[in-house]
Formats: structure tokens, sequence, C-alpha cells
């Protein structure tokens, strides 16, 4: 305080300096406008409440994995602006700017269904990705999609089809180890040496065996069917085109039929059996590199009702270069082959993945264990041209608000009041600053309850204002001089600020914790709109009075200044020379 | 202007001096009028919880300037409920703001929203992109009402220990959380007899009341614990030290409430004029009535009430009849000399004389009645306060075999 005292034109310009700052970082992103809500500029948001069907509690982690399929089932819609966050415990948020995308609805709302199925053939997703194959060293000379499902191709021979051949963003593959460290007799050794597994570039592809007859075995029963798919299915998946990455493609998977499907990059088509194991009966999956080695693996484990199950498909496919896939929401995140029978429920996928994609499967499959069911109880659209009124009504409001405390302000407080203006002028400014700031860094956007908590903050900041010159002006009628007022009275001010500041931002950070919806956006605008009256107060205004406090103007009681005798109420000013005559004149 | 600053000096110097705290009782029943009106709406009429509470689907309309009439809302109206669905036989619909009109149904599935977006669209004339809607399931609310609980309770809580903290004295954490229950039961009184829809944004803004009540109580509260500081040291009773400050934050509270209100107020009319309804409105209205009553439960219920918790402690009352006697004796030094009158004993017979409260024995705490009676004595014995002198080195005197010879 004695610092402020001696030396109030420092903090100033060091505040300046500040601000200019703030603007500088601002204005290296060059964006000058505010990110608006939805409300502000139109668009649909669908709330998502999430419930287990289980009963089960929904976890945080487990929502966050929920939000980040369903950003990517939305954007895979041609949807490129939307915004999908979580907020409160079980709720997801998804925000479509621009025109009606109602029809959204179903989409972000199914369920995610993750299932093993068994791969009966794979082939190139289609004509584009010949170019990238031939790129890799892998011999791909003869690639032809039709001709790598057809019936007289041998198994394990033609190098041609690897899912490799695709892009980085292949479907995880790789291959499949027992992890159960009690699983029977030799595994343990054979699981060490199999583990350094063949990668997903070396693993080939399967082909079905020459089917029996053209109507295939059942498919019911997968594994039979793996083998003969029948012609009426190789026809339909000869005749299938991945749609290229990031457009429409989601597959209608029904459980117990098969299905034709393509990876996430679209790059390679898969032939499916019917569900062998649903993802429910997963109990848990994660990512982590074993004990002495290198490489990322993702550890699966099945509940009992899935063990017998997996085990008897491992068998069979075991040593076969046959694939198994998983699939979530219709689309292959992973292919992999089995080296060796699983019998404990326990499995590692091994394949060259980075952390990154292994933490990424491993979540996927996690999430899968436990779908979310999901209700959309509320769906807003709000047509561009109502929001373009809210944002003009928003702006009136402010303006008009600010003004009319402006005018009170400088009616009671004349000299003092451009104390006000400038300290809320400087309030303004940073507030637009921060919210530049933070829209660019952590997506903030303005919404119209936000505007409106900006609003009432300036009541609250004008409030720390007057609170500090009621207590000038008392310490003036206690007979000391404006000058000194001025500091005695800061010292009472600024706790009284502080107590009443933090009340309120106690009130907007429960506020914000605890409200859901777009009012969110009202308690965080009202926080931060503490924070820096808080800021602009002790930086600012006390600095600005105390540099005021050496003019004439202020200290010797002019007119205007708004702490002159009349102003104040009382017969003549502390430590100036009586001009009233002697009589007084109450 | 000048007379509003001589009032406020008045204010300040105790000249002219509103009795807030000596009329709780007046003060009081006023509120309690209030109260119980609010309590009997809440409890008679109900509020009209709005379609996020209820679930629904809620159509606005931006119509051309001009438009919005009843004739369009007929128009509407008619053209929804011939759609044939259910749910939309009944729709609400009416004006809202200057050019939108509201329609309100059950709730409807994706395809039959769209249905009635349709007939709307058509029925009123208007391009896709001028219809906002807005569907809600009806579970909604009741998340959102859950956690407005949750919220509130946890804010109480931490607002009671915040205040315990600050001032060190819970009986301002009990004048603090009344006033505050104070004003959020007349604000949803006010929604409850007037009608107005109650929606999330609604519930936020009597959220954020609780904020502002405690805003006003604070620096009432501070001002009181700053004049009762050095009680021991005045003429004042602790209800006179507090009124005063309540006098001498008056003009400041007035000023902040005034201050606060216009801004909520230019919200308010942009809300209702220009946008007719929605979450401005909603949250202004909230924050409008709230704001009034929490300037007025800060003046005239929390610090009465905190006035009467704090007489009923002992050391309260002793400073305070202390304070009396100061003041008596300082008007009238002479008043407990007994008036000469015929008969009177004079003389040493101590029993019989005069003046028995100067031997009463028993201590003045305790004593009852229309107040204490003045003796010309000090009652009990005088608090030892710290003084100005406390730290200063005392002079001595050391008997004269100590002193230093010269």
């Amino acid at each position: 305080m004695a610092r402020n005292t001696s030396r109030p034109g420092r903090t100033l310009i060091a505040f300046g300096l500040l601000i200019a700052a703030l603007y500088g970082g601002v204005a290296l992103s060059g964006d000058w406008t505010p990110k608006l809500g939805l409300d502000l500029q139109g668009g649909t948001r669908i709330t998502l409440e999430a419930s287990t069907e289980t009963g089960d509690e929904v976890t945080d982690e487990k929502l966050q994995e929920a939000a980040a399929i369903i950003e990517s089932r939305v954007n895979g819609s041609g949807v490129t602006e939307a915004e999908v966050t979580t907020q409160g415990d079980r709720n997801i948020i998804v925000e479509i700017p621009g025109e009606n995308r109602k029809e959204l609805v179903d989409t972000v709302k199914q369920t995610a269904q993750l299932r093993f199925r068994l791969v009966a053939a794979t082939a190139p997703g289609s004509a584009q990705a010949q170019p990238s194959a031939a790129a890799t060293p892998t011999p791909s000379g003869n690639a032809s999609p039709s001709g790598n499902a057809s019936p007289d191709a041998s198994p394990a021979a033609d190098p041609a089809v690897e899912p490799s051949s695709a892009s980085r963003n292949r479907a995880l593959s790789g291959g499949l180890v027992a992890a159960d460290e009690t699983a029977p007799s030799d595994r343990p050794s054979k699981k060490k040496s199999a583990t350094p597994s063949p990668a997903a570039s070396e693993s080939p592809s399967v082909l079905p065996e020459p089917p029996v007859a053209s109507e295939g075995a059942p498919v019911d029963q997968p594994l039979q069917w793996m083998r003969n798919p029948g012609n009426p299915w190789i026809q339909a998946f000869n005749n299938y085109t991945c749609p290229p990455p990031g457009e429409a493609g989601l597959v209608k998977d029904i459980a117990n039929k098969p299905i034709i499907t393509c990876d996430e990059a679209g790059t390679t088509k898969y032939l499916l059996s019917a569900a062998m194991i649903q993802g429910t009966q997963l109990d848990d999956a994660s990512a982590g590199i074993p004990q002495s080695q290198v490489n990322w693996v993702v550890n699966l484990s099945f509940d009992s009702t899935a063990r017998q199950t997996f085990a008897e498909v491992t068998r069979q496919l075991a040593g076969t270069g046959e694939q198994f896939a998983i699939v979530l929401d219709g689309t292959v995140i992973s292919a992999p082959t089995v080296i060796s029978p699983i019998a404990g429920g326990n499995a590692q996928i091994t394949g060259d993945f980075d952390q990154e994609e292994a933490l990424s499967l491993a979540n996927s499959l996690k999430y899968g264990a436990l779908p979310l069911t999901f209700t959309a109880p509320v769906v807003t659209e709000e047509g561009p041209s109502l929001a373009a009124d809210q944002l003009s009504a928003g702006i009136w409001a402010g303006a008009f608000g600010m003004a009319l405390v402006l005018v009170y302000c400088m009616f009671y407080y004349r000299g003092l009041g451009t104390v006000v203006v400038a300290s809320l002028g400087v309030a303004a400014a940073i507030t637009y600053a921060v919210v530049l700031a933070m829209s660019q860094s952590i997506g903030f956007t303005l919404t119209l309850p936000g505007i409106a908590g900006l609003i009432v903050a300036v009541g609250i900041t004008a409030d720390s204002f007057i609170v500090y010159f009621e207590r000038i002006r008392d310490e003036m009628r206690d007979g000391k001089s404006m000058r000194v007022a001025v500091e005695t009275g800061w010292v009472q001010a600024r706790r009284t600020c502080l107590a009443a500041d933090a009340v309120s931002l106690l009130a907007a950070v429960v506020l914000y914790i605890f409200a859901i919806g777009v009012v969110k956006g009202f308690a965080f605008a009202l926080g931060i709109s503490t924070i820096i009256d808080v800021v602009v107060f002790f930086l600012f205004t006390k600095p600005m009075v105390s540099w005021l406090a050496k003019f004439p103007f202020f200290n010797t009681g002019h007119k205007l200044s708004g702490l002159d005798a009349e102003n104040l109420g009382v017969d003549y000013l502390p430590g100036q020379p009586r001009t009233a005559p002697a009589g007084g004149n109450a | 202007m000048g007379k509003m600053s001589r009032l406020g000096n008045a204010l300040y110097e105790g000249d002219v001096s509103i009795n807030f705290v000596g009329r709780r009782l007046l003060w009081y029943s006023i509120s309690a009028v209030i109260v119980l009106i609010a309590i009997g709406g809440l409890s008679f009429k109900g509020l009209n919880m709005g379609i996020e509470f209820e679930g629904g689907v809620e159509y606005r309309v931006a119509m051309p300037a001009g438009q919005a009439d009843q004739d369009a809302v007929e128009e509407i109206r008619e053209a929804v409920a011939d759609t044939g669905l259910e749910a939309a036989s009944a729709p609400i619909v009416n004006t809202s703001g200057t050019d939108t009109i509201r329609i309100q149904t059950e709730p409807l599935d994706n395809d039959e929203a769209t249905e009635v977006s349709q007939t709307i669209r058509e029925a009123a004339g208007v391009q896709d992109g001028d219809i906002s809607q807005s569907a809600i399931g009806p579970t909604w609310g009741e998340q959102v009402a859950d956690r407005a609980l949750i919220g509130l309770a946890v804010f109480t809580v931490l607002v009671i220990l915040f205040i315990w903290a600050y001032f060190r004295e819970w009986k301002m954490s009990v004048g603090a959380i009344v006033a505050l229950i104070h004003d959020v039961v007349i604000t949803i009184g006010v929604y409850a007899l007037s009608g107005f829809e109650v929606t999330p944004a609604t519930v936020t803004g009597v959220l954020t009341i609780l904020g502002f009540s405690l805003y006003d109580t604070v620096v009432v509260f501070d001002k009181v614990r700053e004049n009762t500081h050095n009680l021991a040291r005045t003429r004042q009773t602790y209800a006179q030290a507090a009124n005063l400050a309540v006098n001498q934050t008056l003009v400041r509270s007035i000023n902040t409430s005034i201050v606060a209100l216009l801004p909520v107020g230019a919200l308010l009319y942009a809300g209702v004029v220009t946008l007719g309804s929605g979450a401005l409105k909603d949250l202004a209205l909230a924050l409008f009535v709230g704001m009034a009553a929490g300037a007025y439960s800060s003046i005239f219920i929390a610090t009465p009430l905190l006035v009467q918790l704090k007489e009923l402690e002992p050391s309260v009352r002793q400073g305070d009849a202390r304070a009396k006697a100061r003041a008596r004796h300082h008007t009238d030094r002479f008043a407990d000399v007994p008036v000469y009158t015929e008969n009177m004993v004079v003389g040493d017979e101590p029993e019989e004389a005069a003046v028995p409260v100067a031997r009463d024995p028993e201590p003045v705490g305790s004593r009852t009645g229309s107040g204490p009676r003045f003796t010309g004595q000090r009652p009990a014995s005088k608090q030892v306060t710290r003084s100005a002198s406390a730290k200063r080195a005392q002079p001595s005197r050391k008997p004269r075999s100590q002193r230093g010879k010269r």
C-alpha cells in the first residue's frame, strides 16, 4: 500500500502494459470476435442423458469416451464444426452450428455396439486404395478387389490383400495371444516366443476356402460360415465399396447377421460373420507394455459367459492366419489373427501399436464393454434470425445498462465519476480481451446468458467503487483531508470489497459446478467478471484515485470534484481554509 | 443532490437516525406479512413451470415486423391443431415481444416435431431460419431441479462457513442466512403470484440472488463489526452502534442497490420488450426481484436479528448496561443524587439510605425490568481494554532509596 501511495503512476503504467500485453496476445491469433454460442448464431443443440442398461454408475471416463465416439460419429456424417462436450455427471452436449441438423438426433443417441466377429474375407476398400498399396514394399501387383474374395484364391498365399497395405489409419490389426499366466501346459513359454508376433504388416489376410455349396453355411454358425459364406454374400462383398473417410457410412450392425463393413480409414473392407461375443461380455480392456517387452499391447479379459466361446474360436483360428474382427458401431477397429488358443479368457492383442493407438483401442473396447444408452431430453434448434435478434438485444441491454450506471455515477459522484467511467472502461476492455483469449484457448463460447452475466457484473464492479468512494467521504466527514482519506478509506474498503467479491465468486463457482444447461455460461461470465473486478479495483481504481488526489481540483474540494463540502454535506472541508462564514451555513 | 448529501452526512454523524434496530418488530411483521403472502401464493396458486420442467416442444417464430398480431396467432393455432397429432391438439400460442410468436405443445417425437415445424412455417409464411425450436423431455426438469437443490445446499453451507470465518461470529451467519431465505422466499412468492414461468434460467437467477443478497449483508455487517469493535470506549449500546452502522451504510446501500439494479433493469427491458421471453427475461426478472428484496433484508432483517442474537450474550448485556449508565452520567452527572424531601433520613444509617440501589449486590448483567437502574456509580467493573497507552512504557515511582541521587 505504501508503494501505491507514493507511486500510483507506476502502478498505472504497469497495469497499462499488462492490458497492452493481453491485447498483444489476442492480436497474435488475429481473431477479434469471440466465439458465439448457438443461441446467438443459430444451430442445433442436442443434450443427451446417459444411463447404463445395467444400472451401474456412469463414470466420467465412460462419459468422455462416449463423447469422443459421438464426436466421431457426428463428424463422420459430414458436419464439420460440431462440438461435443460433457456436462455434469451424465450429460453430453452436441452442438452443431449453422443449419438445421435435427436428423442427427437418432445418430448421436444410438447406443455404441461392440462385437467380436469372424472375418470371412478382406479386400481393399476401394479402387483408390490401390496407389497407396503400390507404394509399400509389399508386392501388390495382383490386388484386384474382386479377385481377392473369389473362392478360388488360395488361403494365406496371396500377399496382395494385406490390410496393412493401406495408410497409417488402418484398422489396428495384430496378433492375439493369451495373457493368462495360469493357462495350461506349454502356453507361457509359447506365448513368450509368440508375443513379438507377426505385426500387422506381416499378418496375411484370410481368404475363404472354396465353398462347398453356393448357399454357404448357415449364418448362425459363424465358424462354419466364415469358411463358407456362400455366393450371395461374396457377391455383395465384391460389389461393396467403402465410403471415403468422413462420409456417412454407418453400417447397420445387427448382432445375428453377417455384415460387410470397413475399417475407420475406409481402406479395407471386411466380410464378417454374425457376432460371436458381445461387447458387454468383455470385463476389462487396458493398454500397456508387458514386462520384458517393448511394444504396446492391448489386454482383454472376458467374463465367464464369453470365456468358453472365445476359447473355442481361438482354438479354431490359432495358427491358421484367419482373423477375427472387433467391430465398434459397425466399423472394424481391429482385426487380429490368433497365434495360440486362449482358454483363460485373458488375451493380448499385439502388433506394432504406438501408445496412442493402443490407448485408443483399449478405450474403445472399454466403452463397448459398458454401453451407455442415451436419451435426448433436450433438442433445441435456434433459427439464425431469432439468434441475431437475441445477440442485438443482448448487446443493446449491455450498452444501455452500462450507460445508465455511468450516468448515475457521474451525476452522483461528479468528478469521481470519471474514475468510475475509466474503471468500467478498463474492466470492459479486459473482459473483452479475456473472453477473446478464452474462446481461442479453452473454447469458451459467448451465449446469451453469458452476456447477461457480464451485464449483471457491471453492477458488481460499480458497487466496489461506490463502497470505496463512500468510505473516502466517510473518512473526510471524520475530519481527514482528501489525501489522507483516500488511503485510510482504502484500507477499509479493500477489506469489505474482498469479502463481498469472495461471496460473489463463491456463488458463481457453485452455480458453475451445479447448473446444467446454457446457464453455465452465466455463472462463468459472472465468475470471471468478479475476478476482473478485483484486479481492476486494486491495480487501476485505487492508483487512479491516489493519483487524482494530487490534483488541487480534487484535494481542495472543487465544486465539481464530488468531494466538495456541499457534496459531503459538511460545513467546511477538513484541511482546507474555512471559507464559510463563522456562523456556519447550516 | 445537496439534500441527499446533507442527509448522508447527518446519517453518518448520527444526527438523523432511522431506528432500524429498535423498530424491529415493525420490520419483522412487515416481512412476515410479505413472506406469508408469498407462501400462501406458493401453496394455493403454485408455480407456473415452464416446458423445461414439464416437458414439451416450444417453437418461436420470428415474424416479419408488425405481423406478430392476434390474427397470426389464431392462424397458427388452427394450423397446428389441424395436424391431427394428439400432443399438438391444444397448442398454446401467444405473441412474445414485438415480433415473435411462441407456440408450445406437449412432448413430440422428432418426426412429429419436424411436421409441426413445417406446419407453422407454412401458416406463418416465414423462412426455415426464422423458427427456433426446443424439444424437452419430461425427465429433464428433474435433473435440473436436483442439481439446483444440491447447489443451493452446498452454497448455503459454504456461505455459513465463509461468514463465520470472516466475521468470527456465527450469529452473523445466522442473520445472513435468515435474510437469504427471506429473499428467496419472496422471489419465489412473486413468481407464484404473478404466474411468471419458471425455467432453468429462473432457477439460476434465484441462485445468483443468494450471492447478491449476501453481498449487501456483508457490506452492512462489516460496518457493524467496525462500529462495535471498540464498544467499551463509547457510550453506545450494541444496538445503538449497529443502528448507526446501518444508517451510515444506508446511502451506500441505496447507491449500490441502484447501481446493481440499473443494468438488470436494462436486461429486463431487453428481455421483455424486445425478445418477449426466454433465458434473458427469466434471469433478469428473478435477479430484479431478488436484488430489491436483498437490499431490504440486509438492512431491515439481518441487522436487527443480529442485534437480537447478540443481546443474548451476557457480556454484551453488561456492556450495554455500562454504556447506558455512562450515557446517563454524561447527560446529567447529578441524576443520582437524591432530592431532599421531608422526613428524609439523613445520616450514617446505610441500610435505610435513599439510594439502596447503590449497594445492590445483584450483578448488573442479570437485571431485568424496564432497563438498568441508574446509580451514579459504575456498574460492575469496567472492562479492561487496550488503550492507546497500552504499549508505551509506563512511568513508575520507585522508592526513594532506589531513585538515583542527583
